[in-house]
């Protein structure tokens, strides 16, 4: 029986891992798909494949999809997201200067208090050189968690400091070069900064939003719509590497297939280190264990929750300068299809959530919620300031914030 | 109409650029690929930007037209969904395309596939170049076994050949890869009587 292929776009992050486990240790075959992964240095470039059928799928930063369906900087294309591929797992990155003279120590700090040191800093030195950060795409949750916390300190993202794009291979060279003061990357670019002497990790975004959506799996509606089973059956493969990928034991295997040349062509410790939740701050120091630095697989996180994407939403408007127009948050919030999700997994082991939207930042710690299919307990989603996203009010949440 | 070219490989840069002045379009800018990329754009000020689709820096570039203020107009992207043919062509040939918002599709059309052309062309310059160099290769490395044989057996040019030639028939590999495995023999242990 001939299978279905998928190329499936992917730039390399360690957040490529389930599409690329998918294919290499046989989840996708055994659903009954084949996926063929399609390696790029670029989003846009990623995008341009999707959008013109060079590949039929992609690993994409959130954002970047819902910009493509909104049709901002060009003309709109209807995009599907039927599966997270992860919460989290980027982290800010500072120069070595810059670190020492904000005094960031040998462990992770509270957001708000090295966000108090920076902006001092950034005050200073506005008139003369402004500090740089890099981002690795305008549209991108690294862009949006480096804003959220930068503007939850009192530090104006567009008027205080400058936030320019820099690919995230290239991050740490940028870096080193003095080219940016700081980078939001996703990993091994943090790591492979700090192993190379030039950079000290000040934050990880899930101390700016603990349980962040980033990047997904995005296919053309079309494509969702035309090969309806066999994206499900995708969907059971990705969902079937998520589980395999958080396994500890698989960790070594994991990072091993990630690391090749076709794949990630990067250090393998980096990666491993990524995976395990274990980050290396300081140049020379010991790996850290912070958990749920990245975020795979448990507490249905790779459920398409459309409160989330409505949360990309409203800092799209909040950042472009727009106003807020309930039809965009439509055509935003759509891009996002739990139904796809729950139809691809009904009938297997996976908790499937009752609703399609929450509360984002509403929870403290472990609650549990409404479930039509096994038992979903939820950890702790907070913001580092406090706030909640209430996806029904978009418009008072964006009047309220700083 | 100003075009700029921005490509990795300075070779392909030149064949595009090329044929864009035998077409008689010769308001043309090379962008340094090591340079800063804004600031020369800016200097610039193209109505035409043409980009390798593999480019490192499309999404810096990408973020700096929508930011930029320097420009006079805004530049679009070349995505005309009613010439989805078009951009596709021009995808599959590996280039990538932003016009000035408000250029004309007529005069833009003959840049992009002109472009299109010339990216092929390169591929398959690159591709017999590649097939070129590998001849080269496989020409040195057969000689130097040739010579290894000659002095090791006491024998002439077209017996060393011959004995290659043989070796490789009776294992159903290529000339070349026997070649390879006498160099690499004589080099472990050439020094053994």
């Amino acid at each position: 029986m001939s299978r279905e292929t998928f190329r499936i776009g992917f730039l390399p992050l360690v957040d490529a891992a389930l599409p690329i486990l998918a294919h290499e240790l046989g989840f996708a075959a055994e659903a009954g798909v084949e996926v063929q992964p399609v390696r790029d240095m670029t989003w846009a470039t990623v995008r341009d494949r999707l959008l013109y059928g060079h590949t039929d799928a992609a690993h994409l930063i959130a954002p970047l999809a819902i910009a493509t369906a909104l049709g901002r900087d060009r003309p709109p294309v209807e995009l599907a997201v039927p599966f997270v591929l992860g919460l989290n797992g980027n982290a800010v990155t500072f120069s070595t200067t810059l670190a020492k003279e904000v005094g960031l120590g040998a462990t992770l700090g509270d957001p708000a208090a090295i966000g108090a040191a920076l902006r001092s800093i950034a005050v200073a030195r506005k008139p003369a050189r402004p500090l740089r950060f890099g981002v690795v795409h305008r549209y991108s949750s690294h862009n949006y968690m480096l804003r959220y916390w930068l503007a939850g300190v009192g530090i104006r993202p567009d008027e205080d400091v400058e936030i320019v794009v820099t690919s995230p291979p290239f991050a740490a060279d940028a870096l080193a070069a003095g080219e940016v003061d700081g980078i939001c990357v996703g990993e091994p670019w943090n790591s492979i900064a700090v192993d190379r002497g030039v950079g000290h990790i000040a934050l990880a975004t899930a101390q700016i939003w603990r349980r962040g959506v980033e990047k997904v799996l995005a296919m053309r509606t079309a494509i969702a719509d035309d090969r309806r089973d066999a994206v499900l059956a995708l969907i059971r493969a990705l969902h079937k590497a998520a589980a395999h990928f958080v396994d500890p034991e698989a960790a070594e295997e994991c990072a091993a297939i990630l690391a090749r040349s076709e794949y990630l062509d990067a250090p393998k410790d980096a990666v491993l280190r990524a995976i395990t939740d274990r980050i290396r701050i300081v140049p020379g120091g010991n790996p850290l264990h912070y958990p749920d630095f990245m975020f795979q697989y448990r507490e249905a996180a790779n459920f398409p929750w459309r409160s989330q994407a409505a949360w990309l939403y409203s800092q799209m408007t909040r950042w472009d300068g727009l106003s807020y127009s309930p039809r965009d948050a439509a055509t935003a919030t759509d891009v996002f299809r739990p139904d796809l999700y729950r139809a691809a997994l009904a009938g297997s082991a996976a908790p499937l959530p009752g609703a399609s939207s929450k509360l984002e930042g509403g929870l403290e710690g472990p609650t549990g919620a409404g479930s039509v299919q096994g038992r979903l307990m939820l950890g702790s989603d907070r913001f580092f300031d406090g706030r909640a996203f209430d996806p029904d009010d978009i418009e008072s949440y964006l009047s309220e914030l700083p | 109409m100003r075009i700029a070219i921005i490509d990795t490989s300075a070779g392909r840069a030149a064949v595009i650029s090329d044929g864009l002045r035998e077409a008689g379009l010769d308001d043309l800018v090379i962008i340094e690929p090591a340079g800063p990329l804004a600031a020369q754009i800016e200097a610039a000020a193209p109505e035409v930007v043409l980009i390798n689709l593999e480019n490192p820096s499309r999404d810096q570039l990408e973020d700096f037209f929508t930011v930029s203020r320097a420009l006079a107009k805004p530049i679009a992207m070349f995505v005309d969904q009613s010439d989805a043919e078009a951009t596709g062509a021009a995808i599959d040939a590996g280039v990538s395309a932003y016009v000035v918002d408000g250029l004309s599709k007529q005069r833009i059309k003959p840049v992009v596939d002109l472009a299109v052309r010339r990216f092929q062309a390169f591929s398959r310059l690159q591709r017999e170049l590649d097939e070129a160099k590998g001849a080269l290769a496989d020409r040195t490395a057969i000689d130097r076994a040739k010579a290894i044989l000659m002095k090791r057996r006491q024998i002439d040019e077209p017996a060393a050949y011959a004995l290659l030639r043989g070796q490789a028939m009776r294992t159903n590999r290529r000339i070349a890869e026997i070649a390879e495995a006498i160099i690499t023999s004589e080099e472990l242990m050439g020094d053994q009587p």
